[in-house]
């Protein structure tokens, strides 16, 4: 880490998957991000690798940390390529990247801190809130149905999917080990509690209510799969979506370039 | 032993520009297709992994220009290509590019807009596109090729440039030289000048917001470098709220270019310091050039012209000379008047003439141009 002061309100979720994560890189053997280049967009999640992570980062535009992502592990296939950004940076405005990345299987993994909410500029309804909940711009109540992100990166072709909750950090921890040692696209959703600009207007008195809520309405994959879609409406799945093989990007990329020195002219003209 | 010489060959604009990226050293395009630039993906396409260089076609123009970002920071020369649409699309990106000060090439094939337009015909509507395009306080490089020969050399220059001064280029040429096949020649590849940015040494940390334009890590290279298009310090730290850390910082990018603009500047010039009418354009409309001057001196005009190669920073210097001596000044573009204010504003002291024609690709004849001067003579 950088000697900087961290920028996150306090009890703040993103704490803990800062945390969590460093604990699971340095799990891995890993004493520095020598590595490591990671990239972010804009918002909360999107601050926790930059500047803060003494390490290559490269913190982009709303919505855009995929596209460079994509190129930097194409030209560096030895470096772990690590995205961190929220739910609007990822499935809002750059939800197009999300899915090419996940079809594309690019090699990278990508950590979704979902707070249900634009917290940075002030908690107004995401694509992720869920339905009925009083945020800065939905006075009387989101009306739209939220996204499943991490059900969405599995459909898309993801090597890995999984979600957890602030409320699952030994899990969480495990799952960014298992991520970090997984070829392919990878993506975990954590859903962080965010009390500034979602917990106090829908309506959690505190941070310990909100994990509460987080343990109680989390039910596995396992058992999802045996409840009606009515009683999940209001559950968090928790767990691994996917976990497979497929051919990445970069094996695919780098089969062609033997390729095309093979059957490719040498000359221009 | 086989003597190096000059070859020639038979290309089109864009084939020009894919061959010139290629010797200027691009490893890395990622783009969208878009008439009229795709014969510049596709020809990338076979030729990059040829030489272990990666192609990309991206879901859109906002990623194709986000990995084109990432490819230069992972240390290789990129580009892409697009036109009207896509380069609207790209803006925002190419801002972020600027204040990152990252270097690469933006090819801009410009087509008749706005909105759709006329995808397959040709135009010059983007050229303050080209430089205000994003938004905030930024300085832009542009350049204008009139023919494929400068196509292929106005590609490697877009390259040497960004490099030099580590922001992008945008080489903004249009359908007509994109597609006007015609005879390039090409100097043995060692003879071509290449530039390349500038690396840190083992223990720098400053990489940010200088004027002389500080060194450029690569990732992966153990600098630990923090990018960032919100406002930063030298050592790429966020400072978001500090307005002196962003005057300095947005000063120093501006000036790095602003500075140079006599380096950066190129035009061609004929006549201008004996000259009583005077014309100024670019890109396929300068082509008039040539013809319409020799009508009108045959008929006894003086006069003189300034063809920008080099359209941002604005040409000021070499237009305020042909303005010195041309009492009027003769603008001929397929837009509007863009180029046409920029003239008013750096000559004031000449009469400005506008010669303006849209859509369908329609060029501006070198009769239009010489009977707009005998005209305007009178």
């Amino acid at each position: 880490m950088r000697d900087l002061r961290l920028p996150f309100c306090p009890g703040c979720g993103l704490f803990s998957l800062s945390n969590t994560f460093l604990r699971a890189v340095y799990e891995l053997g890993h004493e520095n991000f020598d590595k490591f280049c990671f990239t972010s967009g804009i918002g909360c999640s999107s601050w926790i690798p930059s500047p803060y992570f003494k390490a290559d980062s490269i913190h982009t535009l709303h919505g855009r940390s995929i596209p460079p992502a994509t190129s930097i592990k194409l030209i560096h296939p030895d470096l772990n390529v690590v995205v961190f950004g929220g739910d609007g940076d990822i499935v809002g405005i750059g939800l197009s990247h999300f899915i090419h990345a996940a079809r594309r299987n690019t090699d990278i993994l990508v950590i979704m801190g979902n707070n249900m909410v634009y917290g940075m500029t002030g908690g107004q309804v995401a694509p992720t809130t869920p339905l009925n909940t009083r945020t800065s711009t939905t006075p009387y109540g989101s009306f739209e149905h939220p996204l499943d992100a991490t059900k969405l990166a599995v459909a898309a072709g993801a090597a890995y999917s999984a979600r957890w909750t602030t409320a699952h950090l030994n899990e969480l921890k495990e799952s960014i080990k298992k991520a970090l040692q997984t070829q392919g696209f990878r993506f975990i959703e954590v859903v962080t509690h965010c009390p500034t600009a979602y917990g106090r207007r829908a309506g959690f008195k505190n941070i310990g209510e909100m994990l509460k809520y987080f343990k109680e309405n989390a039910v596995t994959v396992q058992q999802a799969e045996k409840m009606s879609p009515e009683t999940l409406e209001r559950k968090i799945v928790v767990g691994e979506f996917v976990s497979r093989r497929r051919t990445t990007l970069v094996e695919a990329v780098y089969a062609k370039l033997k390729e095309a020195k093979v059957t490719g002219k040498q000359d221009g003209d | 032993m086989k003597k190096k010489r000059v070859k020639t060959h038979f290309w089109s604009g864009n084939e020009a520009c894919v061959e010139a990226a290629m010797a200027a050293g691009c490893r890395f395009f990622a783009g969208y297709p878009i008439s009229p630039s795709n014969e510049i993906p596709e020809g990338l396409s076979e030729r990059l992994p040829q030489v272990d260089g990666i192609f990309l076609q991206m879901e859109d123009e906002l990623a194709s220009i986000g990995a084109v970002m990432g490819a230069s920071w992972a240390g290789w020369k990129a580009m892409t290509a697009t036109s009207g649409p896509g380069f609207s699309l790209m803006q925002e990106t190419i801002g972020w590019g600027f204040m990152t000060e990252t270097p690469c090439v933006i090819v801009d094939v410009q087509r008749v807009g706005p909105g759709t337009g006329q995808a397959t015909r040709g135009a010059q509507g983007d050229v303050m596109q080209a430089r205000w395009g994003t938004h905030g306080d930024y300085a832009a490089i542009a350049l204008s090729p009139n023919s494929a020969q400068e196509m292929f050399e106005l590609t490697i220059r877009a390259f040497n440039l960004a490099e030099k001064y580590r922001t992008p280029v945008i080489l903004l040429a249009d359908e007509t030289i994109g597609h006007v096949r015609e005879q390039v020649s090409t100097p043995p590849l060692e003879n071509i000048e290449i530039v390349n940015r500038k690396k840190p040494k083992a223990g720098d940390k400053v990489f940010f917001g200088l004027e002389q334009v500080a060194p450029m890590p690569t990732v992966g290279d153990g600098f630990n470098v923090a990018v960032t298009g919100s406002t930063h310090d030298e050592y790429g730290v966020r400072f978001t709220q500090d307005a002196t850390v962003h005057r300095r910082m947005i000063e120093k990018l501006n000036a790095k270019i602003n500075n140079h603009a006599d380096e950066i500047v190129e035009v061609e010039d004929y006549n201008v310091d004996n000259c009583k009418v005077g014309i100024v354009s670019f890109g396929c409309t300068s082509r008039a050039i040539y013809e319409a001057v020799e009508l009108a001196e045959a008929e006894g005009i003086d006069v003189g012209f300034v063809r920008l190669k080099t359209i941002w920073p604005f040409p000021e210097k070499p237009v305020r000379r042909l303005a010195e001596s041309a009492k009027k000044i003769f603008v001929a573009e397929m837009n509007l008047g863009q180029v046409k204010r920029e003239v008013e504003r750096v000559a004031c002291q000449s009469e400005i003439i506008p010669l303006t024609k849209i859509g369908g690709g329609e060029l501006i004849t070198p009769e239009e141009l010489y009977a707009k001067i005998v005209e305007g003579g009178k």
